[in-house]
């Protein structure tokens, strides 16, 4: 699965965007979440915060109940801040 | 006429404006905001912005309201023109416009944009003062705005 971070994540992730190998019980945005903080050190302090972090799916907002299965890209942001 | 363009170059509000009613007369008001960057905030002077934004959902998610916006108000025409890259104060950051017959859809419409592009449309600033660089946090009130605008609200949070 392709995840994209921006501002702030995509700093402490490291990178702005990786291909991910997701296990079968990751099934949603909160799942994901979950599982990218268990990634290591940089993930644990990039999601340490997760009812913060807003998520799209193929460039549309979702709800961390969003089913993951059909996304051909997930998207991780902090509240957006432009205008 | 492209409604929506994000840009790293600067942004020209007046000839922005002079696009939306060229070589028409049916147009009775229009409504410009331009959101431009200030030298200070509270914790001090700023150097420059840093604009990130999220190409496609932010072109996409932009239209989307405008297209809501349309759904809302007899609209004539929408412009909104987003800054991204490096910005320093006294540039604008983004323009936003409304037309339409009469004055009081171009307003509301204009407002409605810019709450929903506040609080929903892929950007994030990075603000550089006395040195250093950090991320602007989201604000509370620019939620609160945002929300008058659902369906079933309030219309106007003094009411």
């Amino acid at each position: 699965m392709k995840i994209l971070y921006f501002a702030w994540l995509r700093e402490r992730v490291g990178k702005a965007e990786e291909d991910v190998e997701l296990p079968a019980s990751v099934k949603t945005v909160a799942d994901l979440l979950r599982f990218l903080t268990g990634r290591g050190e940089e993930y644990a302090h990039a999601f340490e915060n997760a009812k913060v972090i807003r998520a799209a799916i193929d460039k549309v907002h979702v709800k961390p109940d969003a089913p993951i299965a059909n996304a051909r890209e997930i998207a991780l942001f902090p509240p957006m801040t432009g205008g | 006429m492209m409604q929506v363009r994000i840009t790293d170059q600067p942004i020209d509000p007046a000839a922005e404006t002079v696009a939306l009613t060229r070589g028409r007369s049916d147009v009775g008001a229009l409504v410009a905001f331009s959101g431009i960057c200030r030298d200070s905030e509270d914790s001090g002077k700023i150097t420059s912005l840093t604009l990130e934004h999220y190409p496609g959902m932010a072109e996409a998610e932009i239209s989307r309201h405008i297209e809501e916006a349309k759904a809302r108000w007899p609209l004539l025409g929408a412009r909104i023109v987003h800054r991204v890259g490096r910005i320093v104060p006294g540039e604008v950051i983004v323009f936003a416009a409304c037309t339409s017959k009469h004055r009081m859809a171009a307003f509301e419409a204009a407002e409605f944009l810019m709450d929903f592009l506040k609080t929903r449309a892929p950007f994030w600033k990075k603000v550089e003062s006395a040195g250093a660089e950090n991320w602007v946090e989201a604000k509370e009130k620019d939620d609160n705005a945002a929300a008058r605008w659902e369906r079933g609200a309030k219309r106007k949070a003094a009411e």
